[in-house]
């Protein structure tokens, strides 16, 4: 997967969590959360849907690496590099 | 908000009449003594030295003539405001308004428009006895093809007339001989009022005092006094008697249950028969009381005082009348 | 045979619109099966039946407002044939076509009062003297000797109410029964009817309220977005509480420690999407707590009524403003697992204003929970008619006194406001000590 393929899922996956955002305007290190007002179990369901789109899991422990745009995308890329 | 200014309803009407000879050289007045007498009611006192013979012109009297006049030089692109002294005068030229200025579009198939604007002083004056005080409103309101105002606030006698001067069919305005007077404060730089809606003059949800022209200013002291009593009455002027704004008071009636019209033109088949008559046919569920109309006494306007005053609702008779509706 | 009525799906709601019918007249009905979609302040709401029986016949339209407590269609007990058509004539109004005078008619027929008055007898006589209307009027002249006085507007909100008008006195004109007449009877009928439905479970409630005038001004739903209509839904409820409900407010502060661990740990062990949130516990441990102090699981109608079911109702927040309440039923019963199962399923549908009419009005008590990164406390409204409401903050580390030494932990200040009318401030510090308990032993949630 490459990196513009992970940005372009995010994206996807964050405008159906938030329909009437825009999250290309993202900032590089925005909070992703407080900046599209996104609550606590729409974000699990953010990463849940992560998960099914790219098969990646993420563990509780590294929801801190998922904040912003640049955290997460670096995040998944080097999982998936990983071989997940 | 802007400032306010102090002026009597002649004022208001000559300002009004003074913008449109200034603005638009195809306006002009004409009628029976408007030039150098100044107008019956010297509403036009001073236009003639100021606009020319050209723009305020006298006319012989002979309304029917001068009427027709009017009418054919607004076929021909003017832009006339005719003055019929007062209303009483108003059947002489009924031929030429309903066969000519409200049935030419009719009958040309849509292709002539008249724009004529006709204006007449109506209602009692003062002890002017029963042939020069009438409330002809109802008989020019019957005729489809005519938009006939009412003037019963000063800034509608400041600003009908301009956009009346726009409108491209047959207006009449009817203005009040008694109001000519009266004090009121209107914004400086009040203009052109629309022509098309009835205006709730005063808000209140217990009863809606429908009314127009003399009736408003009495209806809206009849309100402040039942305020007294506890009573919040809302007032709703017509303004425009044909087409009737029935939206405005259908919503009043449909928020205060109850209904109370006043006007001062014979008291059955007036204005408010019609009225009432819509309330029934489209507001009659929402209803909590009879509708009840106040109008004249059926009877020639006798000239004494008291007995004049007798003849027409006064605030009393409106208080006393909502009174009876809300506390039977 | 029984009519099954437009349900309330809460203290703010007035009249529901007749989107689809899911059931046809001779379908076999159980309890909990959806009959029917409304379109409400809230959302389309799927609306269940509450007995058994077989569908007879539609007593509304598609497309019909109706105010709550309108007979939408008739039942009849399994095994039994239908009556004719005719006999079910319907007595809808829907509150549109408000212009129905031969409805009106028929009503006021069924509304005669016995004691015939002489003086009208005599004047409706005299009108009709007529040789050629005296034979078959006799019938007729009963009918109008007892014909009610009464104003078209007092007549629409009497019928809509389903009020007998009989017994009423008339103070307007000519004795004529006016709104405000009949606004007091129904006060009073209201009164009367609550004492003979105490027993009666609540979703067969048809709380009487009064018509309000602004019914007939406003377009019915048509033309309000759904973020305006649940914000006046949310208006609604939230006025009448303040208004009703005298709160009283009692806060802890709970350690957060135990639970959050026992969560990690489990979370660790499993795929994302069977992963538990901090949530999960709270409406565990809300429902559990209520064992401690079972007169906050009521309502207040006309006293306090106690529920044995614990239906937790779980606030979500729109992403568009306003919020939903929809209800996690029988949450002590639910594993934390079939818990968080109910949340994946009802916050989505709640967002998407997709709720059942049993989810939004048969919560028992009000749970708020701001998640992470919120406010410290919130201090809940109580949604009418329940008498409680748990508000948790955001999970924040604070400093802590541990056996004599200062620690840093994670703690939520749990708060909870009562209705004074139901409850003392002593039940809710039982309650809040039980929370507090349950929390410290996640495990046994």
């Amino acid at each position: 997967m490459t990196r513009e393929q992970i940005r372009s899922d995010i994206f996807e996956l964050l405008k159906k969590t938030a329909p009437e955002t825009d999250p290309t305007r993202l900032g590089p290190d925005e909070n992703i959360r407080e900046a599209l007002n996104i609550d606590s179990f729409d974000a699990l369901q953010f990463l849940v849907a992560i998960n099914e789109k790219m098969g990646i899991d993420i563990p509780e422990e590294d929801y801190g690496k998922t904040t912003t745009l640049k955290s997460l995308t670096d995040y998944l890329e080097l999982r998936s590099k990983a071989g997940n | 908000m802007s400032e306010m200014i102090k002026i009597t309803y002649r004022e208001a009407l000559k300002a009004g009449i003074r913008e449109a000879l200034t603005n638009d050289e195809r306006v002009f007045l004409m009628g029976e003594d408007v030039g150098r007498y100044g107008g019956a009611f010297a509403v036009s006192k001073g236009l003639l030295q100021e606009f020319g013979e050209d723009r305020v012109m006298d006319v012989p009297l002979s309304e029917s003539g001068f009427v027709g006049a009017g009418i054919g030089a607004s076929l021909a692109g003017m832009k006339p405001i005719v003055e019929v002294m007062t209303v009483n005068f108003g059947l002489l030229p009924m031929d030429q308004i309903v066969n000519n200025a409200a049935t030419m579009l009719h009958m040309s198939g849509g292709q002539i428009n008249v724009p004529v604007v006709i204006r007449m002083s109506c209602g009692i004056g003062k002890q002017l006895a029963a042939q020069h005080s009438h409330s002809w409103e109802p008989l020019f309101a019957h005729i489809p093809g005519l938009v006939v105002l009412s003037v019963g606030t000063h800034e509608d006698a400041r600003g009908m007339l301009h956009t009346a001067l726009e409108h491209p069919d047959p207006v009449i305005i009817f203005e009040y001989t008694s109001m000519l007077n009266r004090e009121a404060e209107i914004p400086a730089d009040a203009g052109p009022m629309d022509i098309s809606l009835a205006k709730v003059r005063r808000e209140g949800k217990d009863i809606s005092i429908i009314t127009y022209g003399i009736g408003v200013h009495k209806s809206m002291e009849a309100a402040e006094k039942l305020a007294e009593q506890g009573i919040d009455a809302e007032v709703i002027d017509l303004r425009v008697l044909r087409p009737l704004d029935e939206k405005c008071f259908l919503e009043s009636v449909v928020k205060t249950h109850r209904a109370l019209l006043v006007e001062e033109a014979w008291g059955s088949i007036n204005v408010s028969s019609e009225v009432s008559a819509r309330i029934m046919e489209k507001a009659f569920f929402d209803l909590d009381a009879p509708v009840k109309r106040l109008g004249g006494v059926e009877v020639p306007i006798p000239y004494p005082l008291h007995l004049e005053n007798a003849s027409v609702p006064q605030v009393d008779d409106i208080v006393n009348a909502v009174i009876k509706i809300l506390r039977p | 045979m029984t009519d099954f009525k437009m349900p309330s799906l809460g203290a703010d709601m007035e009249a529901g619109t007749l989107v689809e019918w899911r059931k046809k007249p001779g379908d076999l009905l159980q309890p909990g099966d959806i009959i029917a979609e409304v379109d409400t302040q809230k959302g389309l709401i799927e609306i269940e039946v509450f007995e058994g029986g077989i569908l007879d016949k539609y007593l509304i339209e598609v497309g019909d407002k109706v105010p709550v407590g309108t007979p939408m269609a008739s039942l009849r007990p399994e095994g039994t044939t239908g009556v004719p058509a005719k006999e079910v004539k319907e007595q809808v109004h829907p509150i549109q076509e408000k212009e129905k005078p031969e409805e009106a008619q028929a009503t006021e027929h069924s509304e005669k009062v016995n004691i015939p008055s002489k003086e009208k007898l005599s004047e409706e006589k005299s009108f009709k003297d007529k040789p050629s209307e005296e034979t078959s009027s006799e019938e007729k002249l009963s009918e109008e000797k007892h014909r009610i006085k009464i104003s078209p507007l007092a007549r629409t909100i009497a019928e809509k109410n389903r009020l007998d008008l009989s017994g009423i006195t008339g103070t307007g004109e000519g004795g004529a029964i006016i709104k405000a007449d009949v606004e007091k009877a129904m006060a009073a009928k209201k009164e009367e009817k609550h004492e003979e439905t105490l027993e009666k479970k609540i979703e067969e409630q048809v709380p009487e309220r009064p018509v309000k005038e602004q019914k007939t001004t406003e377009p019915a739903a048509a033309g309000i977005s759904p973020q305006e209509s649940i914000r006046k839904a949310v208006a609604a409820a939230m006025s009448l509480s303040n208004r009703e409900i005298p709160h009283y407010y009692l806060e802890k502060r709970i350690d957060m420690l135990k639970a959050l661990t026992w969560l990690k740990e489990t979370n660790q062990q499993r795929e994302i999407s069977a992963r538990l949130m901090p949530a999960v516990l709270f409406i565990k441990a809300v429902a559990k707590a209520i064992d401690s102090a079972p007169a906050l699981n009521a309502v207040w109608e006309n006293g306090l009524q106690l529920k044995n079911e614990i239906n937790i109702g779980f606030v979500v927040s729109l992403r568009s403003g306003g919020i939903l309440v929809p209800a996690i039923k029988n949450a002590d019963l639910k594993s934390t697992d079939e818990i968080m199962i109910s949340l994946n399923d009802i916050i989505p549908r709640a967002r998407a204003m997709r709720l059942r009419s049993s989810e939004l009005s048969e919560s028992t008590i009000t749970l708020t929970s701001l998640g992470e990164n919120g406010a410290d406390k919130v201090f809940g409204v109580i949604y009418p008619p329940q008498v409680a409401i748990v508000g948790f903050g955001s999970i924040i580390d604070e400093p802590v006194v541990q056996k004599g030494m200062l620690a840093f932990r994670p703690v939520v200040h749990v708060t909870l406001a009562g209705d004074h009318r139901a409850t003392d401030g002593l039940t809710g510090s039982r309650f809040l000590e039980a929370l507090n308990n349950h929390l410290q032993n996640p495990e046994t949630l």
